[in-house]
């Protein structure tokens, strides 16, 4: 009985805490500025009549929709591109024998956990060098060397828990050694690939340093630099339409983590439990 | 149907260090079920796995039906395996799994119905096909394994340890199974094992395996009664056979030929017999021991008795074995050899 009790309490108050921010953004989006300044009001529901005025200023007044595909754009090809790089790179890692392959994942994973402020200033060179400055093909070029460690080291956990037998049982039965790899391998680490799909996309989506430093044309902004740049201008913040922005760039990615949930947290946690 | 062989087959896996299989010269026969038995690193399922194209020859040929196939991959071998783990495909259905082999080696799609319905029927899983990996049994996943071992007809079957899986009770049937099931099809099939019970009860020949040489290739008969060397003598049986050191040679005894002397009839070997250990094992009894003299004194020696209620621990009693059940081996080479007379005393 207390248990219950127990079980509910905490479910309730995670529940309350997560999905807070999202009615404080959507009640936000679409309340009247005179609604939002007057400090008597009661801020957690509407004092005066809802308003689009907000969402209209941020879909014709900024380069909102521009931010957007900019974003989108960069998340898909960095994607590909970690895909392409990570998935042969951790099969290989996982199946290399002796201990050189552990080492070198874990080398691998360490650039990982160098910081994005450390990194911007050298890599600021390569782009300039390469005279992609304000392009979004320097994030492009420059979002793999964090994504690609990391998916690595994700995958080789996933391509480790399968067993080698799998794949000789495979060329028995008739495919080559990449079918195997391609036939085999790949669907039974779907949950694996699509985690890092879903954490790529996420990382490319929230990083702010990168984005700051190497794009400063206001058509060329991803959604996470975009907004604050344009939306707060001086000392005046455009609570409604910056509200609105991120509610419209959570609400995606908040959907893709809902729908994959189960093979996401497989994805995180394999191996972990034998 | 085909016929297996290995020409001087050598696997090296680290240059300088002795090979895991060392030129292992082997001919299988039509339809026979050939053993490979040995302990543990023995080298038998390196052995299986270059008869697979799994693993690649230091040195040697491998034919399967007159032809060489060292340079043929696992898929163009027309072979089929049993994994230890039975490898069944954790993301398919066993309808799936029976169906792999003829998608992959791209059969016609409309007879993979009919030939995934004759495999499952063969097996008696036909009530399962729908179901995944996950949700069968030991028993179950054995028999899908094979199942889809034997959808595409190949021409060999190599199985690898099938049985280690499973517990006692289950493994008892699944033998029984596989031997029924190696009767009906016919098929030339190579079977990897540690378990000397195993090897004696299904195998046609027994290819006894350690470090990599090749001890024995025989019946079960041939190995147990007349082994090639002390290894085969001591890796088969339970009890061991008994060895003693004999001047130049070693003289072997099994555990059951060695009674008390009231039981052995003719000519024969007696000891004065000190009882040390009595255990009793439902269909027989184990006595070990020591002999209380001669070249023997001292050296712990196993007897084999349908029934010990007159021994009692700490006894002395009069044991014999029968002079032609002593077996003789060299004591350099450990090989065989002829019987000799040799001094007992």
């Amino acid at each position: 009985m207390w248990g219950k009790v127990v079980h509910v309490l905490v479910i309730t108050v995670f529940t309350v805490l997560l999905a807070f921010p999202f009615y404080w953004m959507v009640i936000t989006s679409f309340k009247q500025n005179v609604d939002l300044y007057t400090m008597e009001n009661n801020p957690f529901v509407f004092n005066a009549k809802p308003t689009l005025d907000h969402l209209k200023f941020l879909f014709t007044e900024t380069r909102f929709v521009r931010w957007l595909a900019n974003t989108t754009f960069v998340g898909i090809v960095v994607v590909a591109i970690t895909l392409v790089l990570a998935v042969p790179a951790a099969y290989s890692l996982a199946r290399l024998s002796g201990r050189w392959g552990e080492r070198l994942g874990i080398a691998i994973f360490l650039t990982y956990l160098v910081p994005q402020t450390l990194l911007f200033i050298p890599l600021s060179r390569v782009v300039a060098y390469l005279g992609l400055q304000d392009s979004l093909w320097a994030l492009i070029l420059v979002y793999p060397s964090f994504t690609v460690p990391f998916s690595i080291w994700l995958l080789m956990g996933f391509f480790k828990s399968i067993p080698k037998e799998l794949e000789d049982a495979a060329m028995v039965d008739g495919l080559t050694r990449f079918g195997a790899f391609a036939k085999m391998v790949i669907p039974i680490s779907t949950s694996g690939i699509l985690t890092v799909v879903i954490f790529t996309f996420t990382l490319v989506t929230q990083e702010f340093v990168y984005a700051l430093t190497f794009i400063s044309s206001e058509s060329n902004q991803m959604i996470g630099t975009g907004i604050p740049i344009f939306l707060v201008r001086g000392d005046v913040y455009y609570w409604g339409a910056l509200m609105a922005a991120c509610l419209i760039a959570s609400l995606p990615i908040a959907f893709l983590y809902n729908l994959f949930l189960d093979r996401f947290i497989a994805g995180f946690t394999v191996g972990a439990v034998k | 149907m085909a016929v297996v062989e290995t020409r001087s087959l050598t696997k090296v896996f680290k240059e300088g260090e002795l090979g895991a299989v060392n030129s292992v010269n082997l001919e299988t026969r039509e339809g026979e079920f050939l053993v490979f038995l040995g302990p543990s690193g023995s080298g038998k399922t390196t052995l299986l796995r270059m008869i697979a194209g799994l693993e690649t020859p230091t040195s040697g040929e491998i034919l399967i039906g007159g032809r060489v196939v060292n340079d043929l991959s696992p898929r163009d071998r027309r072979i089929a395996m049993v994994f230890q783990s039975y490898a069944l495909y954790p993301h398919l259905s066993v309808y799936k799994n029976i169906a792999f082999p003829l998608k992959a080696q791209k059969v016609k799609k409309d007879l993979h119905k009919q030939k995934v319905e004759w495999a499952a029927s063969l097996l008696g899983i036909g009530a399962l096909l729908d179901r995944k990996p996950r949700e069968l049994s030991g028993g179950e996943r054995q028999r899908v394994a094979l199942a889809r071992a034997i959808v595409r007809e190949p021409a060999v079957f190599l199985l690898d340890e099938p049985l280690s899986n499973l517990d006692a009770k289950l493994r008892a049937s699944a033998r029984e199974e596989l031997e029924r099931f190696h009767r009906r099809v016919g098929t030339t099939t190579i079977y990897v094992t540690h378990d000397q019970v195993e090897a004696m009860a299904m195998g046609d020949r027994v290819l006894v395996l350690n470090k990599g040489v090749v001890h024995q290739l025989g019946t079960p008969t041939e190995v147990y009664d007349n082994p090639a060397d002390t290894f085969v003598a001591t890796f088969l049986g339970s009890p061991p056979m008994n060895l003693a050191e004999l001047s130049d040679v070693i003289v072997g005894f099994r555990p059951e030929h060695f009674r008390p002397v009231s039981s052995v009839n003719g000519e024969a070997v007696a000891f004065r017999f000190k009882v040390e250990n009595i255990e009793y094992l439902g269909s027989e009894w184990i006595v070990s021991g020591t002999p209380a003299s001669g070249k023997l004194g001292g050296q712990k020696v196993f007897s084999r008795l349908n029934s010990a209620q007159d021994l009692s621990l700490g006894g002395t009693y009069d044991f014999a074995v029968p002079q032609c059940e002593l077996k003789f081996f060299d004591r350099s080479t450990e090989k065989r050899v002829e019987p000799k007379v040799v001094s007992w005393q």
